[in-house]
């Protein structure tokens, strides 16, 4: 019988403990329990037969590690082939007369996913690959995903399994006493993300006790819509008189695991410390119980690496700011590969209060697939709200859709057969919660029922590729009202058709009603409130507009949506600290008299800004950068090297000197104030720290030097492909590790092949004058003001 | 003797005097003061304080190092341990290196103080649960090769347990994490770890005292 076919009416015990078992029959510390299917094969087999007996559906094969990160392809060929052997002889010698059934069991690989490790997703799902191979060519009957402790390798592995077979497929996540996954994520995070990707029972297994994973499975129960599996442990293991023993017994086990079957979970069973004797105990307990059903819980959400956005009655902010249209200096940064740029967008959107933030970076000189998917890697690593992955072009969706750690909304597809052609297998593929528009081959129509009848289209094609209306959120688009009185009307009324009749959710980009209009953000947030009225239940907006937010707060404690007005007042009291900030940076300034040296050499970013955006209503730029900016570096600088100024210090001046400089450059008609060269730098392949390079850049940059940041963990043809490119009279490599000063030299040989003129500058924890002699590096620099001094002394030699 | 077990631990309270150090600040100001407080405030509920470890015989190390042989003469046993404080602290230092590497320095020395803490923590720990024990001893220390670390994480198995991960390159992640052997004896310990018996007598964060 197929098992998902079984599992409508029936639960499902899984085995229990495996390891703990072994130890017993003599397995080492740190030997290799996989081997033991080739070496032990009675052991194995018994093991499993015992759990059949003991009335388990399914037992796991002994294959947790089994990768090719640990064992030579035909070892590992050899491992999966006689664990499953072993599994089906075990199926065979049982007597008893449950079904039954074999899953190839696929554990964590032991590495860290990049960015915070080394291992590269694509990596990771070809590892994961390769035993789902073998597992299907040896004839398992589904795959089981368990103990993942990261939602990033999770996805990875059972986007191996989709890919790579239709078995069954189990997932079930391990969780820390704090109730989320050791890298952030919620339990209900990951019930979004592989719901939408398509396992086909989800769950809990491993790290601690059926009680103390109570609060999590319960959260499971709530969320999910397919069923719900529960693997705990016997407890806690503790050493009593040089023997190790689990602190919850088979009785008080499944007392507790029958109660939460009770309470809905379909699929269980024992992790570690848990025997054979714990099953049968927890087959005979929950022998009377009759498996509740599985509701569809309707959900709209979307997930980061942290946590679910769900789409309720509180209006959601989808931050508009990360997007080219309009904006020179994002142009810039685009073309120049400035991430950081982007990533100071994402991050001031989110201290603005966004809940999403969306990521456009289509501009037609740009690889968009290419930057898309660096840029949604790069925002996932440090920023942990949900992205709107927003392009018109379906290979960037799906690039940036496949590395997404997550759930992600997807900006967007609409009413033309071509767009929902395109973007609904990737919907149905990767999950995600789809913005379509109401438009299709005929353009937009102009009254509500027209873009209501595109929207029902949109949800019956949908429904063919089994994508549910939850996971569609209507965009019935907002047209400019100057050119089209009557448009933002109809808008409203759409959002109200579609939101009512349907039963889906809305969202629109406001900002372009008031196109040509004086004043903009008044007509912007108006409308936005009249939105919100209508039920609009997310907006694409600029949460540095002060009138949108206000009208946002002001909506939701007018409705009964803000328990206490609690954040509305939070948000009313930030509008009054921007007029004391302002009083106080006059009050700094009376007291110090001429001041943006000061606020630079005291460290004061905010003041710094201030101050220069004064100064530049009366004097030039240049003379500013000249007479004030530079002078005062100087005296930081030189106080470092004297040792009178710390680091911290030098950094604080660096960063208030930069933020002096954004300024100045969105005042100047051209924005190469600076003649100084170009400099490549980087964080060598292998190393994963760039603490110190970013500090070395941030300093560089203050002195005129246009910086090329290649990030870490840098392969030496990227780094050589890059100077060559840019002709950099100069590169910077750091490393921290002896392990990575390999990797270095190797970057130095080759630089030295393909750039002869090029300088090369070394710096890092392990460095030392010699280590750098060693390597063929042209300067070992000590510190980051002497990178900056070598690279004065370069530029102005003009290689 | 030979299981492994996992111990969370309450988080020990905040030296700012060591902070300071790791961050190569010999004299405070009220700039940099205030700097860490707010970095210690937004850090300090993202940590855990996780360590998983075991108490093996002698013979379980094999590795050939004359200085960790030092170390562990007159000892009975051994406790293996690693320690994290969380990749979330990884999070704030590549978040505040896009936007203000003063505070990612900060942080950055935030964690060393407390994995540095959390690792006292542990060694008290197992003094009460084993015996006198020896100044930790890690991978890398002296001549016991980094490689060593292999061995940690197939004995440990650390990653499933609390999060830590070896990348190729030998680097833990979460950075702030420590591996090390503590040697068990029954003698009374009077050496006690110091920066005075390192032989890197240039290290910049060499105590003076």
């Amino acid at each position: 019988m197929n098992i998902k076919e079984y599992l409508k009416n029936n639960f499902i015990y899984l085995d229990g403990g495996m390891g703990t078992l072994l130890q017993k029959e003599g397995l080492l510390p740190g030997e290799m329990p996989e081997r033991w299917n080739i070496t032990h094969p009675e052991v194995i087999t018994k093991i499993h037969r015992d759990y059949f007996d003991a009335g388990s559906n399914v037992v796991n094969t002994n294959t947790f590690g089994a990768n090719i990160l640990k064992f030579a392809p035909y070892e590992l060929e050899e491992i999966v082939k006689a664990a499953i052997e072993n599994a089906k002889k075990a199926k065979e010698e049982s007597a008893s007369s449950q079904p039954k059934w074999i899953a190839l069991d696929i554990g964590p690989s032991g590495r860290m996913l990049a960015p915070y490790g080394d291992f590269q997703f694509e990596d990771a799902v070809k590892t994961f690959a390769e035993t789902v191979k073998l597992g299907v060519k040896y004839g398992a009957d589904l795959v089981v995903i368990e103990t993942m402790n990261d939602s990033y390798e999770t996805k990875a592995a059972l986007l191996a399994v989709k890919e790579n077979c239709d078995l069954p497929v189990f997932v079930s996540n391990a969780y820390g006493e704090d109730g989320k996954l050791m890298t952030g994520a919620s339990p209900s995070a990951m019930v979004a993300m592989l719901e939408g990707m398509g396992a086909d029972a989800i769950g809990i297994n491993c790290s601690l006790g059926p009680r103390a994973l109570m609060k999590v499975c319960e959260e499971y129960l709530s969320k999910a819509s397919v069923p719900v599996i529960l693997k705990p442990n016997a407890g806690l293991p503790k050493a009593v008189d040089g023997e190790t023993i689990y602190d919850v017994l088979p009785d008080e086990f499944s007392e507790d695991v029958a109660s939460l079957m009770e309470k809905g979970v379909r699929i269980a069973g024992g992790c570690c410390g848990t025997t054979p004797e714990y099953i049968s105990a927890l087959v005979n307990k929950a022998s009377t119980l009759t498996p509740k059903e599985i509701e569809k819980k309707n959900i709209t959400c979307v997930s980061s690496y942290t946590h679910t956005v769900e789409f309720n009655d509180v209006p959601i902010l989808i931050g508009e700011r990360i997007n080219p249209t309009g904006k020179k200096r994002f142009k810039e940064a685009l073309k120049n590969n400035d991430i950081d740029y982007i990533l100071n967008e994402g991050i001031s959107q989110q201290e603005k209060g966004v809940h999403i933030l969306d990521v456009n970076v289509g501009l037609p000189e740009i690889d968009e697939a290419t930057m898309l998917k660096k840029a949604v890697f790069e925002l996932q690593a440090i920023i942990n709200l949900p992205l709107q992955i927003d392009t018109s072009d379906a290979d960037a969706m799906e690039k940036a859709l496949r590395i997404y750690n997550g759930k992600a909304m997807i900006n967007s597809v609409n009413g033309k057969k071509e767009s929902m052609d395109a973007v609904f297998p990737l919907v149905k593929k990767y999950g995600g919660l789809v913005v379509a528009l109401t438009l299709d081959e005929n353009g937009i129509p102009a009254t509500a029922e027209g873009r209501f009848k595109i929207a029902e289209k949109i949800l019956s094609e949908a429904s063919k590729y089994g994508i549910d209306k939850k996971d569609i959120i209507f965009d019935p688009l907002t047209l400019t009202v100057s050119a089209e009185p009557e448009a933002a009307k109809e808008t409203l009324e759409a959002v109200n058709m579609i939101k009512n009749k349907l039963g889906v959710h809305t969202s629109l980009g406001v900002s372009n009603v008031s196109f040509g209009l004086p004043h903009r953000d008044a007509i912007n947030s108006t409308f936005f409130s009249l939105a919100m009225n209508n039920g609009l239940s997310a907006a694409i907006m600029n949460p540095y507009s002060a009138e949108m937010m206000k009208a946002y707060y002001s909506y939701c404690a007018l409705s009964g949506l803000d328990e206490n007005f609690s954040d509305y007042i939070s948000f009313a009291e930030t509008l009054t600290e921007v007029t004391t900030t302002s009083t106080t940076v006059k009050k700094t300034e009376e007291l110090q008299g001429s001041s943006l040296q000061k606020a630079i050499t005291k460290g004061l970013k905010e003041q710094a800004a201030l101050i220069t955006k004064e100064m530049l209503t009366e004097t030039p730029p240049l003379s500013i950068v000249q007479e004030e900016i530079i002078p005062a570096l100087n005296i930081v600088g030189i106080g470092f090297e004297n040792k009178t100024v710390y680091l911290p210090q030098l950094l604080m001046s660096a960063e208030a000197a930069k933020s002096a400089f954004e300024v100045i450059k969105e005042n100047m008609s051209s924005d190469n104030a600076s003649n100084k060269c170009n400099i490549v730098i980087a964080t060598v392949k292998g190393d994963i720290h760039d603490i110190g390079k970013n500090i070395v850049k941030l300093l560089l940059e203050n002195y005129g030097f246009k910086v090329t940041d290649l990030g870490k963990d840098v392969p030496p043809e990227e780094i050589v492909k890059t100077s060559k490119e840019l002709c950099a009279p100069i590169v910077g490599l750091s490393a921290l590790m002896t392990t990575t000063v390999p990797a270095m030299e190797e970057t130095i040989k080759l630089l030295r092949k393909e750039c002869p003129h090029c300088k090369v500058v070394v710096g890092g924890a392990v460095l030392t004058q010699e280590y750098a002699d060693s390597i063929g590096a042209d300067k070992y620099a000590k510190d980051a003001m002497e990178t900056v001094r070598y690279a004065e002394e370069i530029d102005k030699k003009g290689i | 003797m030979n299981t492994v077990f996992t111990k969370i631990f309450n988080p020990p309270s905040f030296n700012k005097g060591e902070i300071l150090r790791y961050a190569g600040v010999k004299e405070l100001t009220a700039e940099i003061d205030t700097l860490i407080d707010e970095c210690i405030e937004e850090a300090k509920d993202k940590l855990t304080y996780k360590v998983c470890y075991g108490h093996f015989p002698l013979s379980f190390i094999q590795a050939k190092s004359e200085k960790l042989e030092k170390n562990l003469s007159g000892c009975n046993s051994i406790v293996l341990f690693a320690a994290t404080v969380g990749i979330e602290l990884d999070r704030l230092i590549s978040r505040y290196g896009k936007i203000s590497p003063a505070k990612a320095l900060i942080f950055q020395a935030i964690g060393t103080e407390r994995i540095e803490s959390l690792c006292d923590e542990f060694c008290r720990f197992a003094e009460t649960e084993y015996g006198h024990t020896k100044p930790r001893f890690s991978p890398g220390y002296g001549d016991l090769p980094l490689e060593v670390q292999k061995d940690f994480f197939r004995v440990l198995d650390p990653s499933k347990r609390i999060g830590l991960t070896l990348n190729e390159s030998m680097l833990m992640t979460p950075s702030k994490s420590v591996t090390a052997i503590i040697g068990i004896t029954d003698e009374e310990i009077t050496e006690k770890k110091s920066c005075k018996t390192c032989n890197k007598t240039d290290c910049l964060f060499r105590r003076t005292l």
